[in-house]
């Protein structure tokens, strides 16, 4: 193998790779430990009094909910739009399609602040919305809407590739055979890009559980109601409660972990059964 | 080679035009509503009460325009130590087998499930007051919470993958043939370096950074927590966008956020020339690679 060879005859492994462990150490594994081991610190029942709480169990509802709205939504307008980016030709595509990364690059501030002046009653949205009684802005409906927007690359990103990968000529077996095209596209297409779906799903999913930068500005924050966990552990932190606000970080991380552990059982199994 | 003359009728896997019609139709749709109207309604309201306005918000303002130096500050920091790290961390990766390497690969995309404000939380936990080494660096009258140093770490830390990502898959894709060559031939590290790494990965490098500083720029959970908001003292851009906001100060907010917008669409920019400068460079490599590819008679 070219990679025994490579550190036989290419300088710099024990450089770039103590290198590497050492920055992430220093940045990243001694603060994520310092965390766990507050959090150990505490006695079960101090523990168990901050993360159950009745506010703490409203957020975490919230939080795991309006996650998975918006990334059931944006299932439905991924696929929608990674479907028309790759198959059809239309004016302007280049620019749909770099647009598609803007939540990466657009600052989580901005989105929040545009999101909740659109949908108040005098906003772009809100004076259509308003008056059919649809409250978008300081809102559980406003948190939904601004994770969609956060996640939306996800799947459209995912599933571009192995939409441009799919075998046409699969598709046109399928029609000699005599499958009409909504046959064609629930028994052939879909299978093939549910893998994908489902990964892009799950990361637009972790990312929305984190959220802080956007939801801050559309929720109102208003505790029991439209509180999500991010902003009760600043909430807590601001209350100089901090054993509370480490309890409830260690459920929230707890609970990306695992959708991160998910993620990557899917992509070891979707390789073994498409690969 | 005569192509088969274009069929007029439709193929099996072409959708009829009325279903391609309305499902470019609802995709536009979806993305006006979602990305391209919010983007335009930050211009219109930043500019609402004309260009002089605009400027006034932005500059006459001290404490905005502090939270422009600042973030100026913080974020080439924490871009330039991820950039070191970003290329260390590819060498390693994309260049060599060791155990653990698919562990460490995926350890560097930690910080994208870690919610911001728990990087934010912990780090108050490690340099607060009451914080692990709070007692000691009060003693030596250092400050990293609430402080330049806070704000750094956080960047740093939530940002720290974006140009290790951009390079790991692209290294990988220009394969090890030119620096084996290279080194064989006597060149010395940073010879090889500079004279054949470098080169080939400079435009992936480029938008890794830009990116990065984009993150960085914007970054605000993990950031807000850290800072403590001192107006004049530890808001960054989005922090201020903030505050701005909490003060009913709309046109000072989104003039402030126009700002961050523009960095945002000149990233998108970005990208879209250099990942096709990348596929041109690639393809170049690959056409250059299958020319000299005829084996030697002996080795």
């Amino acid at each position: 193998m070219t990679t025994d060879v490579n550190r036989r005859v290419l300088p710099g492994f024990s450089l770039s790779l103590g290198y590497t462990l050492l920055y992430m150490s220093l940045l990243v594994a001694i603060p994520l430990g310092a965390g766990f081991l507050k959090a150990s610190h505490l006695s079960f029942s101090e523990f168990w009094a901050a993360v159950a709480s009745e506010r703490a169990l409203a957020a975490y509802r919230l939080t795991v909910g309006a996650s998975l709205a918006s990334a059931v939504i944006n299932v439905v307008v991924g696929v929608l739009v990674a479907w028309v980016l790759v198959r059809y030709q239309f004016p302007l595509k280049g620019l749909l399609d770099s647009l598609v990364d803007l939540p990466f690059a657009l600052p989580t501030a901005v989105a929040g602040l545009v999101y909740s002046d659109l949908f108040v009653e005098q906003g772009w949205y809100g004076r259509f919305l308003v008056p059919l009684g649809i409250q978008g802005a300081y809102s559980r409906l406003g948190i939904v809407l601004v994770l969609v927007f956060i996640g939306f690359p996800f799947v459209v990103r995912t599933l571009q590739p192995v939409l441009e990968g799919l075998d046409k000529d699969v598709e046109e077996a399928a029609a000699c055979l005599g499958a009409n095209r909504l046959q064609t596209a629930l028994r052939v297409i879909f299978p093939s890009i549910l893998p994908a779906v489902i990964t892009g799903f799950a990361l637009a999913f972790a990312r929305s559980l984190g959220e802080y930068g956007s939801v801050v500005f559309v929720s109102g924050n208003m505790p029991f109601r439209t509180e999500i966990a991010p902003v009760l552990i600043v909430a807590r932190l601001e209350e100089f409660a901090y054993t509370e606000a480490t309890a409830i970080a260690v459920v929230l991380l707890t609970i990306s972990f695992l959708t991160l552990f998910a993620i990557n059982l899917l992509e070891r199994w979707s390789k073994r059964h498409h690969g | 080679m005569a192509e088969p003359r274009a069929v007029t009728h439709l193929r099996a896997h072409d959708d009829p035009p009325a279903v391609k019609a309305a499902l470019i139709l609802a995709a536009v749709a979806v993305m006006a509503f979602f990305v391209v109207v919010p983007l335009v309604n930050v211009f219109v309201q930043a500019f609402a009460g004309g260009v002089g306005v605009y400027w006034r918000n932005l500059v006459a303002d001290a404490d905005t325009l502090h939270s422009i130096k600042l973030t100026l500050i913080v974020a080439p920091i924490a871009v330039g130590s991820n950039l070191v790290f970003g290329i260390a961390a590819a060498w390693a990766i994309a260049r060599f087998h060791f155990p653990g390497r698919t562990l460490l690969t995926a350890l560097i995309d930690l910080p994208f499930t870690v919610s911001p404000v728990v990087v934010g939380l912990f780090l108050l936990l490690l340099f607060g007051l009451q914080g692990t080494f709070g007692p000691w660096l009060r003693a030596h009258d250092l400050k990293i919470v609430f402080a330049l140093p806070g704000l750094v770490l956080a960047t740093a830390f939530v940002t720290f993958p974006v140009v290790a990502r951009e390079l790991i898959p692209l290294m990988e894709a220009i394969g090890a043939e030119e620096e084996v060559a290279a080194v064989s031939l006597g060149a010395r590290g940073w010879q090889m370096f500079r004279l054949i790494t470098l080169p080939n990965i400079k435009w992936g490098l480029l938008y890794g950074v830009i990116l990065c500083n984009a993150r960085a720029m914007g970054e605000f959970g993990a950031v807000y927590v850290v800072s403590g908001h001192i107006a004049g003292k530890t808001d960054t851009m989005p922090l201020r966008v903030e505050k701005l906001f909490q003060e009913y100060n709309l046109p000072g907010a989104f003039a402030l956020a126009s700002v961050l917008a523009m960095l945002a669409l000149v990233t998108l920019f970005a990208k879209t020339a250099l990942e096709w400068k990348t596929r041109r460079d690639l393809a170049e490599a690959e056409r250059l690679r299958s020319n000299t590819s005829t084996p030697p008679a002996r080795s």
